[in-house]
């Protein structure tokens, strides 16, 4: 009999005042009874739209039944059959816009809480003392080369090597992960759980070569000449896009990726580890998207007394998630919205001491239906801070770009890839950030997997 | 993990040591003007140094790294034979060299690492080098031989004489391009200057009136080198651009030196607070 209550089971989760002065996960995860009882609130639908929702498509419905038998172990085999990393979908994918937003049980209350199950179901197969290892298929004697170790990589790589294909990763970056890793925050993401999702993918055979960067140390052409017979590149967006207003330059001004950067990978926020960072005190966050509000608890946690988001639009237009926002506004973060940076302005020294904010006004919707702010003449004002966070979006790295023939590029410098990777270059295949800009882990992860599926047709066609 | 093949201090005080590495990715690419960036252990930053020097068929790659903050002082006491963890590159672009007859190479302390593969490619290349290298003192100077091999004129100077001339590398660049004037001979057609900020803002004031293109090679503070932090922002012409990627080498008649030298001493305190907490035990090595 179905759990016909209209509420999800509420996430346990650390205390806000408690959590904004530390680095550990906010979101504790479910029991397994919690989960159980959640589970039963799915009503097994004959034609789950669910998982239509899911740009990797796991087997929502399935999964979940074997939650409310209490079989977790038989839910997690479902899962990863199509998701090589549930423990980090299930923490960061906006569930909201995807499988939840399809579920049935949504038109009338909250829909099940299928992230909060992934992830428990993940979390559980993690924390077993007993659990199998991965099994390594047999190579096929194939290899195929992944650029980047982020969400498009690891998936595209995994679901190569489940096929048969001996695959090789090339990471820039001396840690494996990507943005799981230099990006998404330790509080929000544990760096364990990343750890131990690409472990698996190791003990199923995918190699991993760190400090290897594509473009410098070596190019794609080396690679096909080395003997890779496909190249999937997911190399991310990783340039951080700037305001050019006045004062971008001063002391105190940093790029949300500098910041992340040296909290999440460089781990500056610990004193054991050595890369330095400034003690906070009143910091304004330029833009209000996820990387914003991960900025801004980033600089929350590291002592500041006022963390500020400024942003153009209003509260109904926040482009990040619902979650997200509610977390950052718990933990004390300011919102001054409908205000747009014109300058930075500082001492002789160089160093911070306020930006100056214009206020909006909302205008008609533009093209994509958001309404347009419109500057309010004279209401310019200062606000006083030390320490101002650029987070308006990144754009796709050049170092590609610059060094591989034959490939087409977007007018933002993305990779011209169709949905399923290919690009205008024979065996170069492409997904995720690189070719879309600056987007979510799970739609890199679902262009990883097509990616992938690509590739094995494209083998196969050669014969 | 990266073997330390060769270990040898440069010069007398032991301030500034060379380090020989095995890193074949780094090797197989790697040109005078590049740098790469290497990182101790686990808690280690990542720390940005310049190629001085490759060997491709061995896969090695050459740092001289100057102990001046807590990671270099303790990279210092890493032995031949050991592993650092990471050392990754090349990174920046390269030097450019191409058409180029008559340069002067001038470096400044530590600078001088970096500007020895310079001026020595040059000087397989063909190029008429004259190379300018100055010091604090004497007990300081490195790579007496290896520079007067690769270049046409050294002059060497100290600004306490306790070496060679006596006297700041301003004053020898001015009189080298004076000679050429009075001389009658081709003037240099490029300067290529590599040392302390604040020494490179004067040799470009040097050669400015002259309108001799000068180069410089930057080392603001960065993380990862790939060009996405951005926190090696330099001003270029009006323009912000990213030393890791557009750089290490910029036209010193169009760098911004104000900014420059305000960034590079933005962590100063914490630089020097960390510097402070090396262990005296076991000598700044983490792991006894």
């Amino acid at each position: 009999m179905a759990n016909m209550r209209m509420t999800k089971n509420e996430m346990p989760e650390q205390d806000p005042i408690v959590r904004a002065g530390n680095f550990e996960e906010v979101a504790l995860g479910y029991t397994a009874e919690m989960a159980i009882d959640e589970a039963k609130r799915c009503l097994n639908c004959k034609n789950p739209q669910c998982r239509t929702g899911c740009p990797v498509s796991v087997r929502i419905p399935e999964f979940i039944a074997k939650v409310a038998e209490g079989e977790f172990e038989a839910a997690y085999d479902i899962v990863t059959s199509t998701n090589s990393l549930p423990a980090v979908c299930g923490r960061v994918c906006p569930q909201e816009k995807q499988c939840e937003s399809k579920c049935v049980r949504g038109i009338k209350g909250e829909s099940v809480g299928i992230g909060r199950l992934e992830r428990f179901v993940a979390d559980c197969h993690m924390s077993k003392a007993d659990k199998p290892e991965p099994e390594a298929p047999a190579s096929n004697g194939h290899r195929i080369a992944v650029i980047g170790s982020g969400p498009a990589g690891l998936t595209c790589a995994g679901d190569l090597r489940k096929m048969g294909y001996d695959v090789t990763i090339f990471e820039a970056f001396h840690k494996s992960g990507g943005v799981l890793v230099y990006g998404i925050p330790q509080f929000r993401l544990p760096k364990e759980i990343v750890a131990a999702e690409i472990a698996n993918l190791t003990k199923m055979g995918v190699k991993i070569v760190n400090n290897a960067i594509i473009g410098k140390s070596i190019t794609v052409d080396e690679l096909f000449a080395d003997g890779f017979e496909a190249v999937f590149i997911g190399s991310g967006a990783g340039l951080p896009q700037f305001l050019h207003i006045p004062g971008e330059n001063l002391l105190g001004v940093y790029s949300a990726n500098e910041l992340l950067t040296r909290t999440n990978l460089m781990k500056a926020y610990r004193d054991d580890y050595d890369t330095p960072i400034k003690r906070f005190h009143r910091v304004a966050v330029v833009g209000a998207g996820n990387v914003a509000m991960d900025a801004a608890r980033v600089a929350k946690r590291l002592g500041a007394e006022h963390v500020y988001i400024t942003y153009r639009r209003g509260k109904d237009e926040l482009p990040a998630r619902k979650e997200e926002v509610e977390h950052a506004e718990a933990e004390g973060i300011e919102f001054e919205l409908l205000n747009n940076p014109c300058a930075i302005h500082g001492d002789e020294e160089g160093r911070v001491t306020g930006i100056e904010l214009i206020r909006q006004e909302l205008g008609e919707p533009d093209e994509k239906g958001r309404r347009k702010p419109v500057a309010v003449e004279g209401s310019n004002w200062i606000l006083e801070v030390e320490t101002v966070i650029i987070a308006i979006g990144t754009s796709p790295n050049p170092l590609i770009r610059n060094t591989t023939g034959g490939l087409t590029f977007t007018r933002k410098g993305g990779i011209e890839a169709d949905e399923g990777g290919v690009t205008a270059r024979e065996g170069v295949f492409a997904g995720g950030d690189a070719v879309t800009g600056s987007a979510t882990v799970i739609l890199a992860m679902g262009a990883g997997k097509a990616g992938a599926k690509s590739i094995d047709e494209y083998i196969k066609s050669k014969g | 993990m990266y073997k330390v093949v060769t270990k040898r201090f440069l010069n007398d005080a032991h301030t500034i040591c060379l380090f020989e590495i095995e890193a074949p990715l780094v090797a197989r690419h790697a040109q005078a003007g590049q740098f790469v960036i290497f990182r101790l252990d686990e808690q280690g930053e990542r720390v940005p140094v310049s190629v001085a020097g490759y060997d491709r068929e061995k896969g090695t790659v050459t740092v001289m790294v100057q102990a001046a903050g807590r990671t270099t002082k303790m990279l210092h006491t890493v032995e031949q034979g050991d592993f650092i963890s990471d050392f990754v590159g090349p990174l920046g672009k390269a030097t450019e060299m191409e058409g180029l007859k008559k340069v002067c190479v001038v470096g400044g302390g530590v600078g001088c690492a970096i500007a020895y593969p310079i001026a020595k490619e040059m000087h397989e290349r063909g190029i008429d080098v004259t190379f300018i290298g100055g010091f604090r003192s004497a007990d300081i100077v490195i790579l007496k031989e290896e520079l007067k091999a690769a270049s046409d004129k050294l002059i060497m100077c100290t600004d306490d004489g306790t070496y060679g001339e006596k006297g700041f590398t301003t004053v020898f660049l001015k009189q080298e391009i004076e000679a050429n004037i009075a001389e009658g001979k081709p003037q240099f057609d490029r300067v290529i200057a590599i040392g302390p900020d604040i020494m490179m803002k004067f040799l470009a004031d040097v050669t400015r009136p002259y309108g001799i293109k000068t180069i410089i090679s930057l080392d603001p503070i960065m993380v990862d080198g790939t060009g996405m932090c951005g926190g090696c922002r330099v001003i270029v012409g009006g323009e912000t651009k990213f030393a890791c990627v557009d750089g290490p080498d910029f036209d010193a008649h169009e760098v911004d030196f104000d900014s420059l030298l305000k960034r590079a001493a933005f962590y100063k305190d914490e630089q020097d607070e960390a510097a402070k907490h090396i262990c005296n035990i076991t000598g700044g090595k983490r792991h006894g």
